[in-house]
C-alpha cells in the first residue's frame, strides 16, 4: 500500500497567545513552539485550558492578544477552512450520512479534488487505518473505535499542515484506547505531521508525545520530554499530575529534605520549613530495616506489585516493589527512601508526619 | 436450568397480562372513534338506497366535488409548504440557543400553544382583526384608505385560509422540527470548516441532508394536519362545500339535500387515498435514508 505523501512538516509558535471568556481568562499568555514533524501532548485537569489552546490553533476561537505562526507566517486572523488543518474530535463527528469513505472523502472534495484521484487516496487512508474493508459502512454500523480511526483518515488524507487530536480516545474503553493510540503515534510519525494531542490521561500523554506541555489555569506549567517531567518536574503541581506521588511530610533544610531520619535531594529551591515532599512509589523500597510500617493494601499489577502501607500516624505511602514479594493487610514491614531526588512544597500541616 | 422455565413463562405472562392491560383503553379508543368510524364511512362509499351501488363514487368526479378536492389539495399544501419553510428558519435561527435558554422557552411555549390554536377560536381572532368589520380592517380603511376587500371578500373564501391555517402550521412545524435541529452536532460544522468547507457548503452537503428526512416528515405532518382541517374553515366559510371537509358536512348536514351519506363516505375514502399515496411517496424518499438513520 502507499500511505498519504508525507508533507513538508510545518513549525508552530504560539506567541503569548491570550483568549478570554467575559472575565475568565482562559489562556493566559501562552507560549508554544513545535517542531516540524513533533507531536506535542496538552496535558491538564479540567479548564486548565488545554482544549481552548487546541480550538484557537485550529481557529474555532478567536484569540485576544499574541499571535499564532505556522511556518513563521501569521494565521491568528485566517479562517479555520484556510488554515489546512486536520482534526480528530472527542466522539461523534463522522456524518452520520455518509458512508466511512464519502467521510474520509469530504475534504477531498471540498479541494476539489478529482473523482479518482479522490477514490485512490480514499482507499490510502482506509488502508492506512485499517479499514480499507469496511469504506461501506455508515458511522453507526461502526465501533467507536473504528469510527475514530476513520476520523484520522478524514483528518490526515488531505495532507494538512497540522494535525490537532482533541481527546481522541477518551470514549473509548481500555484495550481499545491503547491500540488506537500506539496506532496514532505510527502513523503520526510515518507521515510526518507536526501534531497537537489534548488529553488529561497522564498515561496517554506519555506514551505518545514527544514533549508533554503541563497546562494549569490557562498556562504551561512545564514543558519537556516525558521522562523529564517525570524525573524532573518544575513544581508539586506537575510532580502531582504527571505519575503517582506519595505526600510525605518533613523539613526543608540547607542539606535536603529531612524525613523519618533520612535526607532527600532536593529539585529547584523550595522555601526553608516545613513542606511535603512528592515521592514516586518507585522511590520507596521494602527494606529489612528503616521506618516501620504496616500493610494496608497491596495489588498485583503484572510484573510489578503496589503496596501501600500505613507509617503508624495515618500517613499512607505506597512502594512499588517487585512482584514475587507479597505481604498480606496487617504484615509489619520496613521502609526506606532510596534518595531519589524530591519536589517539595511547602507545608500547611505540620503535624503530618514527624521530621526527623 | 429445569427449573428456570416456568418462572420465565411466569413472568413472562405477567408482564403480557400487564402489557395488554395498559393497552386496552387506548385500543377501545382506536377501535371505537377510529377504526369503526373508518369502516362505516368507507363502506357507505359503497352503498345505497337499493344496495350496493357505485353511484357515490362516481358522484366524486362531478366538477364541484372535484374542485373542492383540488382546493383541498393546494390549500393544504401551499399551507404546509409555507410553514414548514418559516417554521424550519425560526427553528435554525433559534440554532445555538441552548433548550434552557429564555427565548427558547418563550418560542416552545408559544409554539406548544399556537399549534393547538385552531377552530373557531382561531377564525373568530381574524373576523376580528381582518374581517370586513374589523379592527385593523376598518382602521386601515379609515385611516390609511386602504381597503384590504376592494378585490372581493377573500377571508371568507378558500384563499382565506391561507393566513389563518399558517397560524398554526408555523408553530406546529417549529415543535415537530425543532428537535432535529437540536441533533445537529457542533462537532459536524467544525470537522466540516476544518476539512476546507464553507458554511453553505454545510449547509449543502452535511447539515441539509441530516435534516431533510425530518424536514419531510414535518412536511407531510403539516399537509395532513391542514387537509384534514375543518373547524377554522367551518367557521369562515358559511356557504358550500369549497374545500373537501366542508363538501362532506354539506353531505352529511345539508338541509337542502338529504341521502348524501354515500358521498360522505365516498369523500373520507377520496382523503384516506390522498393521504396513503402522500405516505408512500414519503415512504419511498424515507426508504433512501433509512439506513444511515437507525
Amino acid at each position: 500500500m502507499t500511505a498519504p505523501r508525507p508533507q513538508t512538516a510545518t513549525t508552530i509558535d504560539l506567541q503569548q497567545v491570550v483568549k478570554r471568556y467575559g472575565s475568565h481568562t482562559a489562556l493566559d499568555s501562552v507560549d508554544l513552539t513545535l517542531a516540524p514533524g513533533e507531536l506535542v501532548a496538552l496535558l491538564g485537569p479540567s479548564g486548565c485550558g488545554k482544549t481552548t489552546a487546541l480550538r484557537c490553533l485550529a481557529g474555532l476561537e478567536d484569540i485576544q492578544e499574541g499571535r499564532i505562526l505556522m511556518d513563521g507566517v501569521d494565521v491568528s486572523a485566517t479562517p479555520i477552512e484556510r488554515r489546512d488543518i486536520g482534526i480528530v474530535f472527542q466522539a461523534y463527528s463522522l456524518f452520520p450520512h455518509m458512508t466511512a469513505a464519502q467521510n474520509v472523502g469530504y475534504g477531498l472534495r471540498m479541494r476539489g479534488v478529482g473523482r479518482a484521484e479522490r477514490e485512490t487516496r480514499v482507499a490510502e487512508g482506509l488502508e492506512l487505518v485499517g479499514l480499507a474493508h469496511l469504506g461501506e459502512r455508515f458511522a453507526h454500523e461502526l465501533s467507536g473505535g473504528q469510527q475514530q480511526r476513520v476520523a484520522l483518515a478524514r483528518a490526515i488524507v488531505t495532507r494538512p499542515r497540522l494535525l490537532l487530536l482533541d481527546e481522541p480516545l477518551s470514549a473509548l474503553d481500555a484495550k481499545v484506547r491503547v491500540s488506537l493510540r500506539d496506532e496514532i503515534r505510527r502513523i503520526q510519525q510515518e507521515l510526518g505531521i507536526t501534531t497537537v494531542f489534548v488529553t488529561h490521561d497522564q498515561e496517554e500523554a506519555l506514551a505518545v508525545a514527544d514533549r508533554v506541555a503541563v497546562m494549569r489555569a490557562g498556562r504551561i506549567e512545564q514543558i519537556g520530554s516525558p521522562e523529564d517531567l517525570y524525573r524532573t518536574p518544575a513544581n508539586p503541581f506537575v510532580a502531582d499530575f504527571v505519575g503517582l506521588s506519595n505526600r510525605v511530610a518533613g523539613i526543608v533544610d540547607a542539606d535536603g529534605f529531612a524525613v523519618r531520619g533520612e535526607r532527600l535531594p532536593v529539585l529547584g529551591a523550595p522555601a526553608l520549613g516545613a513542606g511535603v515532599a512528592l515521592v514516586r512509589p518507585e522511590h520507596v523500597r521494602l527494606a529489612a530495616t528503616g521506618i516501620a510500617a504496616t500493610v494496608v493494601t497491596s495489588a498485583f499489577l503484572g510484573s510489578i506489585r503496589r503496596t501501600t502501607v500505613d507509617l503508624g500516624d495515618g500517613t499512607i505511602v505506597a512502594v512499588q516493589h517487585d512482584a514475587s514479594e507479597v505481604h498480606e493487610p496487617g504484615d509489619a514491614v520496613h521502609v526506606a527512601f532510596t534518595g531519589a531526588p524530591v519536589v517539595v512544597e511547602p507545608s500547611v500541616d505540620h503535624g503530618e508526619v514527624a521530621a526527623a | 436450568m429445569g427449573d428456570r422455565h416456568p418462572v420465565g413463562r411466569g413472568r413472562g405472562a405477567g408482564q403480557l397480562l400487564g402489557t395488554a392491560l395498559g393497552l386496552t383503553p387506548f385500543a377501545l379508543l382506536t377501535l371505537c372513534f377510529l377504526a369503526i368510524p373508518t369502516a362505516i364511512a368507507v363502506g357507505s362509499a359503497f352503498v345505497g338506497d337499493d344496495g350496493l351501488t357505485l353511484d357515490a363514487i362516481a358522484a366524486i368526479l362531478s366538477p364541484t366535488v372535484l374542485g373542492s378536492i383540488w382546493a383541498s389539495i393546494w390549500v393544504s399544501a401551499l399551507t404546509a409548504a409555507l410553514g414548514a419553510a418559516v417554521g424550519a428558519l425560526v427553528c435554525l435561527a433559534l440554532l445555538g440557543l441552548p433548550p434552557t435558554s429564555l427565548v427558547r422557552r418563550i418560542v416552545d411555549a408559544a409554539s406548544g400553544t399556537l399549534a393547538q390554536f385552531g377552530g373557531v377560536m382561531l377564525a373568530f381572532a381574524f373576523i376580528a382583526t381582518i374581517g370586513i368589520q374589523g379592527l385593523v380592517t376598518v382602521w386601515m380603511r379609515d385611516a390609511l384608505g386602504i381597503d384590504i376587500y376592494s378585490g372581493g371578500v377573500w377571508l371568507y373564501q378558500v384563499p382565506g385560509l391561507i393566513l389563518p391555517y399558517l397560524y398554526f402550521q408555523i408553530p406546529l412545524m417549529v415543535i415537530t422540527f425543532m428537535p432535529a435541529v437540536d441533533g445537529l452536532r457542533a462537532q459536524w460544522a467544525e470537522a466540516n470548516a476544518s476539512l476546507g468547507g464553507t458554511r453553505a457548503r454545510y449547509w449543502l452537503h452535511v447539515g441539509g441532508p441530516i435534516l431533510a428526512p425530518a424536514f419531510l416528515g414535518s412536511l407531510v405532518l403539516l399537509f395532513a394536519n391542514a387537509f384534514s382541517s375543518f373547524a377554522t374553515a367551518a367557521a369562515l366559510i358559511s356557504q358550500g362545500g369549497q374545500i373537501v371537509t366542508l363538501q362532506i358536512r354539506g353531505a352529511l348536514v345539508s338541509e337542502t339535500v338529504l341521502g348524501q351519506e354515500g358521498l360522505a363516505g365516498a369523500l373520507a375514502l377520496a382523503m384516506i387515498l390522498i393521504m396513503t399515496v402522500l405516505m408512500w411517496g414519503y415512504s419511498l424518499l424515507q426508504r433512501r435514508t433509512e439506513r444511515w438513520q437507525r
